[in-house]
């Protein structure tokens, strides 16, 4: 167990150093930064006094053992658009897309898994072909798009939920929901394929036979063993949103997390902030990651650790 | 003696080409007993076709702009007319037309990005599982380590300071999704490289690279094909975000993300700006997932067996029915 967590840990630090690397060669590199962030008629001292506070009339390599270093102390700089540390920005949209992330898988699992259970009880029947074509359906939608479907059915047309923002609690159900869906449609399809696998078994058959009630049979038995691959999915669809797929629910909506920053900062050439959210991405990556194995590990006590 | 020989071998090349013949002319058969998977081909077929002719079928120029008929809407309005059929917008350029022109750039990324990205994350794979050792535990980590990254964000930076546009699209989209072909070539090299035909292959002196792309990649054929497909949908709807976003495809050219993104502004006047480029997306994408679950259902031996067995039991169902009805019929 501890040589696991060593070795997790190690992996996690190898991907978090790779990504800042990425980012540091790709703002440093391929783009002259100064030109990218200053506005193209500002005068050479004007840029000379630029490159000077952001340090970049050094060295590359020093450059990149202060970045390191920065990054250790968790800091970035300050951003070129809002003006206050990079950091703090970041802590602050965080929990916005957290809370979004949290409702949107959270009501696709509540949806999920009884739909992929009744449609597996009876495979190739009315309900589950409904079912399989309707989650077909729900992969098939641009997300972007079913945002702007939802806000011109329920905010124009309807009138009942606010279009954007996030002043209240009604303002996360849109969002939450187009986020929720295409998670929702993958969830069922993989609920209803394991769960069809899971009550073929020879266990079931035993359960039922031995007069067990229906629900505990399919509800524990046969879920709890199929339980593995959705928590893979569910793990892998938290770490998709926190990993910048909230971007599009996020700039639909203007619901203000860390992806419309990102965004909002890309087209304001703030590369700092652009650091310090990638940065924060991929430590949200790897945590998950990490936090993922040891839930398989409660699950499935047979599963080695390596 | 020379004449019989090539007698013999036309012969061996037509019994091949007939062979082929009935192979595609079986999975027409099959294809026809699958509903959703025959839609699926032919919205695609005419997908494909109206790409590649689009300049033929589309009745206006995408970028032509017609002042004088902006935010005109589709025909069946009153104010629509038979010159705009699918409505104008903000610019009065043809929505039809544009769309129709959008599916040119949704494929060929599609198809460029799976090539790419499949071409090398296969390779990677094949190299992986079969040479072992210190190549696989480097390509494995480099694959784990990739995984984690968060790729979308990564890609949007990327296309932010190289410049949004095909080119780079197609790389950075590819860059960002070779790693599921790597981990599926490997596992499935890992699992035949025991077999027989490979050991012989071995056995007679065949180098690596031979052994690989000769005896196990055709083997992979129907696992990555499916894949493949699955891919291409992934990144149709991907390229669709990134050009919404701005990040994709660039003005004067034309995309679906792109005409939804110009939409957006006038959504509550012009509902057809956002709502046809998106239906676009979503019946392409609808299309290629209907192929690929049709595919996944053949081309596995399990499922192929049950669909068998489904469909005797229907016939016998049917000729029992049949019998009945006679015997009360003709007592």
């Amino acid at each position: 167990m501890g040589r696991f967590i060593y070795r997790r840990l190690i992996h996690g630090l190898i991907v978090i150093m790779g990504v800042t690397i990425i980012v540091f060669v790709v703002t440093r590199m391929v783009g002259d930064p100064v030109q990218v962030m200053l506005p193209l008629e500002s005068t050479l001292e004007q840029r000379a006094a630029f490159e000077k506070k952001l340090g970049l009339d050094r060295p590359i390599h020093i450059q990149f053992v202060d970045f390191m270093a920065n990054i250790v102390r968790l800091d970035f700089g300050e951003s070129l658009w809002q003006k206050r540390p990079a950091m703090d920005i970041v802590f602050e949209k965080l929990p916005m897309t957290i809370l979004l992330t949290a409702v949107g898988i959270g009501f696709a699992c509540v949806v999920a898994i009884p739909m992929g259970i009744i449609a597996a009880l009876r495979p190739g029947g009315v309900v589950d072909r409904i079912t399989v074509f309707v989650s077909l359906l729900g992969l098939s939608v641009p997300q972007f798009w079913l945002g702007l479907l939802f806000i011109v059915l329920f905010a124009v047309q309807f009138k009942i939920l606010p279009t954007s923002g996030a002043a209240t609690p009604a303002h996360i159900i849109m969002p939450a929901l187009t986020m929720g869906l295409p998670t929702l449609a993958r969830l069922v399809m993989l609920v209803r394929s394991s769960m069809i696998d899971e009550l073929n078994q020879q266990y079931v058959k035993t359960s039922f036979a031995k007069g067990l009630p229906f629900v505990r049979v399919v509800g524990i038995h046969a879920l709890r063993n199929a339980g593995l691959p959705i928590m893979t999915l569910v793990g892998w669809e938290v770490i998709r949103s926190l990993a910048g797929y909230s971007v599009v629910v996020e700039t639909v909506f203007a619901w203000p997390g860390i992806g419309l920053t990102a965004i909002q900062a890309i087209e304001r050439d703030d590369l700092i902030l652009i650091q310090a959210i990638v940065f924060t991405a991929a430590v949200c990556v790897v945590v998950i990651n990490i936090f993922m194995d040891f839930v398989y590990k409660l699950i499935d006590p047979r599963l080695k650790l390596t | 003696m020379s004449q019989t020989n090539a007698d013999s071998l036309e012969q061996a090349l037509e019994q091949h080409r007939h062979e082929w013949v009935e192979k595609l002319f079986e999975l027409g058969r099959e294809l026809k007993r699958d509903k959703a998977g025959l839609v699926g081909v032919m919205l695609i077929t005419a997908l494909v076709l109206m790409a590649v002719f689009a300049p033929y079928i589309a009745p206006h120029d995408p970028t032509d702009q017609d002042l004088t008929a902006r935010l005109a809407p589709p025909v069946w309005y009153e104010k629509g007319t038979l010159k705009h059929i699918l409505g104008t917008d903000h610019l009065g350029r043809d929505v039809l037309s544009r769309t129709i022109h959008g599916a040119r750039v949704s494929l060929w990324v599609g198809a460029a990005v799976v090539l790419l990205a499949g071409g090398f994350g296969v390779v990677m794979g094949l190299m992986a599982g079969y040479l072992g050792g210190r190549t696989d535990a480097f390509v494995m980590r480099w694959v784990d380590t990739q995984v984690a990254f968060p790729g979308l964000l990564l890609a949007l930076i990327i296309l932010a300071v190289i410049g949004p546009s095909l080119t780079t699209v197609v790389v950075v989209l590819a860059l960002n999704g070779w790693m599921v072909y790597g981990r599926m070539t490997r596992s499935a090299v890992l699992s035949i490289r025991q077999s027989p035909y490979v050991e012989a292959a071995e056995v007679v002196g065949c180098r690596w690279p031979r052994v690989i792309f000769r005896h196990i990649l055709p083997n992979l054929t129907s696992p990555l094909l499916t894949l493949g497909i699955l891919e291409f949908a992934r990144i149709v709807l991907a390229e669709a975000a990134l050009s919404f976003l701005g990040l994709g495809i660039q003005p004067p050219a034309t995309s679906w993300g792109l005409d939804v993104a110009m939409g957006k502004n006038y959504m509550f006047m012009a509902w057809w700006l956002v709502t046809i480029p998106g239906c676009a997306i979503a019946v392409t994408v609808l299309a290629i997932n209907l192929v690929a679950s049709w595919l996944r259902l053949i081309s596995d031996p399990q499922e192929r067996e049950k669909q068998f067995a489904r469909h005797m039991a229907g016939a016998m169902r049917k000729k029992m029915h049949a019998t009945i009805k006679k015997e009360l019929e003709a007592p």
